[in-house]
């Protein structure tokens, strides 16, 4: 393990400044995805995951680093790259005059497939991702879900070896993510390697054998996704009280339960911690003994909101002074 | 053990493949920008209906007023000057599609993909000459309708149409370039008038050379549009008209605007981000 021709995409140190309104979009990003395996990229909004996945594409060049995709340098090498890798935007790049089963022949057609073959894949692909019926049909009468399936299915028309998903499940139903989430399973269990960007901490959880957490251009954590939530906790007790002020002076009282400080967001603090039920019920005692009266009280998964506020600290965290006074 | 051997899989195509690559992917985009036009019922309609408007305006409003040398119709003299301006609106369209294309996303993913890098504007420009054709058909129909009559030969006639629309070709480039700089497809059009209205109408198109002011003769002497059209009038027209020196400077002319718009679209294209 960790030897070289095991790493399917290899980047190192990618900076990327887009001139116009002055943004460092990737400040030093390095990663590598295993083959065969998936790494999925979090990060909040304007993070640089999308411009992370454009350069390792061959869209746009890095202004300085480099990137490999199975040996092959991603600028040097482009065309080569270009044949060993399927991308899904973040916007269903599809054009709305064809049909679904000409969109995926075009793009099977510009991969260089043959007619014939591209014919049966398409049928293929469109049965995998529930548009047999929709096929004939012009994408201006799809919907945004339909189009985005239809997108990823034209993705994987020429079975590329790496795939790039770029928020491949945003706008999609819990059915059609689950069968998302299946076929990229099924894939990777073929050999396939994938690198996926996300906002659900929960998807990656379920796909992603390791994860990149990034923000405003660098790398603020990496690991398992097991490795993440032990550093974080493992569940989060959100409490709900009557009012902002008072969930102010609960998140100071309740401050010491917890490793991490309390978030609070309006009416409700949330707490992260390693034992959910056992901290819930100190908390439950805490409040009743400041008589502090109380709205609600949930125990949750950890969600990528509280991996994001806890590593990059981008909410308002509660300050020791942060009662207001009653 | 799959991603090992198609690790190994990619390697430099030879040059002949690369050759042929380069044609069969200007074709998947030519089919597919021009299945996309059949789609548009609308831009079909109105692709259509705009030429048959230039020639019954010209021909009935405008057509009287004005004298021609030569002793021919009018109608015979403004005939190409009309097509003229109608392959240019139709090459102006390459600047619309592509700057639709850049919109929607979908030059994003032909950049990720192993296809020519040529082949976007290619396949843009050759479905914009086709769409071309149609329209020089219909214009056709529709001059023969109101009294226009072919005085050389239609082989002649065919040539001169040909010469129209390989040089509203060699313009397509030049749109194409505009249609990647501008920033959204209605942009691209209004980016795209003010090379294309001088150019139609300071032009031997509509009027005799004489019957322009003396400075802006010789910039209507020699202008692309201006010499393309004496070229396609000594083919359409002749008699009076037919010179075979106008012929050679419109070939030149196109030659020089290929030579110059084919590596300034690309260069464009390139660098698109
Ligand atoms: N073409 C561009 N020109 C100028 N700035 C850009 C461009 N593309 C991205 N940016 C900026 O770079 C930063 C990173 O953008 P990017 O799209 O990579 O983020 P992201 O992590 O994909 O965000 P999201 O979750 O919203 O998709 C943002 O601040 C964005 O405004
Ligand atoms: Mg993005």
């Amino acid at each position: 393990m960790g030897a070289n021709s095991s790493i399917a995409v290899d980047a190192h140190d990618l900076v990327k400044v887009f001139p116009r309104g002055h943004v460092r979009a990737l400040d030093g990003v390095s990663l590598e995805v295993e083959a065969g395996t998936i790494l999925g990229l979090l990060g909040p909004n304007g993070a640089g995951k999308t411009t992370a996945v454009r350069i390792l594409s061959t869209i746009i060049g890095p202004d300085s680093g480099h990137a490999t995709i199975l040996g092959h340098d991603v600028v040097k090498e482009a065309d080569t790259v270009r044949r060993i890798i399927g991308l899904a935007g973040q916007n269903a790049a599809v054009d709305d005059y064809l049909t679904g089963r000409e969109n995926i022949r075009m793009v099977g057609r510009l991969s260089h497939m043959s007619w014939k073959s591209v014919g049966a894949r398409a049928d293929e692909l469109l049965e995998t991702f529930g548009l047999t019926d929709a096929g004939n049909r012009v994408l201006k009468t799809y919907s945004g879900g339909m189009r985005r399936r239809l997108d990823l299915a034209a993705a994987l028309v020429a079975q590329p070896p790496i795939l790039f998903l770029d928020e491949p499940t945003t706008g999609l139903d819990p059915q059609s993510r689950q069968d998302l989430w299946r076929v990229i399973e099924g894939l990777v269990a073929e050999g396939t390697t994938v690198l996926l960007t996300t906002q659900y901490l929960e998807e990656a959880d379920r796909l992603a054998r390791d994860i990149v957490v990034i923000d405003h251009g660098r790398v603020i954590a990496q690991g398992t996704p097991a490795q993440l939530k032990a550093d974080l906790g493992t569940s989060v007790v959100s409490v709900t009280l009557a009012d902002a002020g008072t969930a102010q002076r609960a998140a100071v009282l309740l401050a010491p339960l917890s490793a991490q400080p309390p978030l609070v967001e309006g009416a409700t603090v949330d707490l992260t911690v390693d034992d959910g039920p056992k901290v819930a019920v100190e908390v439950l005692r805490s409040l009743d003994s400041a008589a502090l009266s109380l709205a609600g009280l949930a125990l949750r998964e950890p969600s990528l909101d509280d991996v994001f506020l806890t590593l990059t600290g981008h909410k308002a965290e509660v300050a020791n002074d942060g009662g207001t006074p009653a | 053990m799959t991603t090992i051997t198609v690790a190994t899989r990619p390697t430099e195509a030879p040059a002949g493949h690369r050759l042929r690559f380069m044609f069969a992917d200007m074709i998947t985009v030519t089919w597919r920008n021009l299945l996309a036009l059949t789609r548009i019922p609308e831009a079909l309609f109105f692709t259509t209906l705009q030429p048959i408007m230039f020639v019954l305006l010209f021909r009935y409003v405008f057509g009287g007023a004005i004298p021609i040398p030569g002793g021919i119709p009018y109608v015979d003299y403004m005939m190409p000057g009309i097509f003229v301006q109608a392959v240019m609106f139709g090459a102006v369209g390459t600047s619309v599609g592509l700057a639709e294309d850049l919109q929607k996303g979908l030059i994003e993913r032909f950049r990720a993909l192993p296809m020519a890098r040529s082949a976007v504007l290619a396949g843009r420009t050759t479905a914009d000459a086709v769409r071309n054709v149609f329209v020089v058909l219909i214009m056709t129909g529709v001059a023969f309708a109101v009294g226009f009559r072919i005085n050389t030969t239609v082989v002649d006639y065919v040539l001169g149409a040909a010469l129209l629309v390989a040089f509203a070709y060699s313009m397509s480039w030049g749109f194409a370039a505009i249609g990647l700089a501008a920033p959204n497809s209605e942009t691209a059009q209004v980016m795209a008038f003010p090379i294309l209205i001088p150019l139609t109408f300071a032009s031997t198109a509509f009027v005799p050379i004489q019957a322009l002011p003396g400075w802006l003769q010789v910039f209507a002497r020699h202008q692309p549009v201006s010499v393309v059209i004496n070229g396609a009038r000594s083919l359409m027209v002749g008699g009076y008209y037919h010179s075979t020196s106008s012929l050679w400077y419109a070939l030149l002319w196109i030659a020089a605007l290929l030579i110059v718009l084919v590596p300034l679209g690309v260069w464009r294209y390139r660098k698109t981000s």
